[in-house]
């Protein structure tokens, strides 16, 4: 038999040579996955960048003087299904946010007395002046709708999510 | 891990023929319905002789150096394993590669299959499909003293092509001395006997079993 040629050793016929992973091609595997696995990220972040800013068209919502201080309306916004919730804070503070608690989509509800949005499913909260989390599960605040008081009524500029 | 000490016996001069190890093996869940051992007729013209052929797990196996898919790799313990699925690309080079005729392309999958040696079976202690069934020792699995002892044949691994030798694992039993097989693969080839009568594919088979 002549000598074996070079790409033998690439191909063994032995299962445990086939098997066996010497340390550059596993470490040359390793920054591959990293480099890919940095890449992916990079991809993923910079969309999630891209996105933001305001969603939704402006539209009227509630007149000022349809709710009592603590009092609390549903409303669809931006499109018809996409339930939020309008809360008077103070005599001149309203703030609006999207229902949907950030969890597992439960509605939450307004808790006048501990100025709260509580979500009764997970006994999640967030705060009613900004939406962020103050305690349970969720993970991120609530998309806040952004305001606008024209005369004698609120109107919805748009969905921050 | 198959027990060192456990090897394979095949002795064609006690096979009767019966198909017994061709039906267990294609019993097996793992290939249902395909047998990877082949009953052969020696010379169907002139004689009721059958020989089985198991894969013989050459040292050097032949069917894996033809493989260009790199898809039939030997065990640690000598075992050549059957194609690998992923792998194999159905182009029945190791089919023309094994001098023993071995390997059989099935069209149904585009696969190649082969006698195993039952590995899931022998690494875990236990006797191939085909042993268990064997009603005459034609097949036979055990340790070497055993099988010396009760039969006369003895066991040879070596079969010569010409000046290429090829060792196997599994033991073929051979009358007499000799312990090497000489194969003239020229003289099995002929397309006629002496005589002008023509031997088809069974007259390619070794002498052996005794025409």
């Amino acid at each position: 038999m002549g000598e074996v040629p070079a790409w033998k050793d690439d191909f063994p016929i032995s299962w445990v040579d086939d098997h066996y992973v010497t340390r550059r091609e596993f470490t040359k595997s390793l920054g591959l996955v990293s480099c890919a696995a940095f890449a992916a990220t990079g991809t993923l972040a910079a969309l999630g960048a891209r996105r933001g800013g305001p969603r939704g068209a402006p539209a009227r919502i509630a007149g000022v003087e349809e709710l009592p201080v603590g009092g609390w309306k549903v409303f669809e916004y931006p499109e018809p299904g996409d339930p939020c919730l309008l809360v008077r804070l103070d005599r001149d503070r309203f703030a609006a946010f999207s229902q949907k608690c950030t969890h597992l989509g439960c509605p939450v509800v307004f808790r006048a007395a501990a100025r709260k949005l509580y979500c009764p499913c997970h006994e999640g909260y967030f705060a009613a002046e900004d939406g962020r989390v103050l305690a349970g599960p969720p993970p991120r605040p609530l998309p806040r709708v952004n305001l606008e008081r024209r005369g004698d009524d609120l109107w919805a500029m748009g969905i921050q999510s | 891990m198959l027990d060192p000490e456990m090897e394979f016996f095949m002795d064609p001069s006690r096979c009767i023929g019966c198909q017994a190890c061709s039906h267990a093996c294609s019993e097996c869940d793992t290939h249902r319905g395909v047998s990877m051992i082949h009953l052969e007729f020696v010379d169907r013209a002139e004689s009721t002789q059958t020989v089985p052929v198991v894969c013989m797990h050459c040292e050097d196996p032949a069917c894996a150096n033809a493989c260009p898919a790199d898809a039939i790799k030997k065990t640690a313990d000598g075992v050549v394993q059957s194609a690998l699925q992923s792998r194999c690309i159905g182009c029945s080079n190791c089919a023309l590669a094994c001098p023993f005729g071995v390997p059989r392309y099935v069209a149904r999958i585009d696969q190649m299959m082969k006698c195993d040696l039952c590995y899931d079976r022998t690494s875990a202690g236990k006797r191939p499909m085909c042993v268990t069934v064997c009603p005459s020792g034609a097949l036979a699995f055990g340790p070497r003293r055993e099988i010396e002892a009760l039969r006369r044949e003895r066991p040879a691994n070596r079969f010569r092509f010409g000046r290429q030798e090829v060792r196997t694992k599994v033991q073929i039993m051979l009358p007499g001395e000799g312990d090497a097989l000489e194969m003239d693969v020229a003289e099995l080839m002929a397309e006629g006997d002496a005589d002008g009568r023509s031997s088809g594919v069974e007259g390619r088979l070794p002498d052996f079993v005794g025409r």
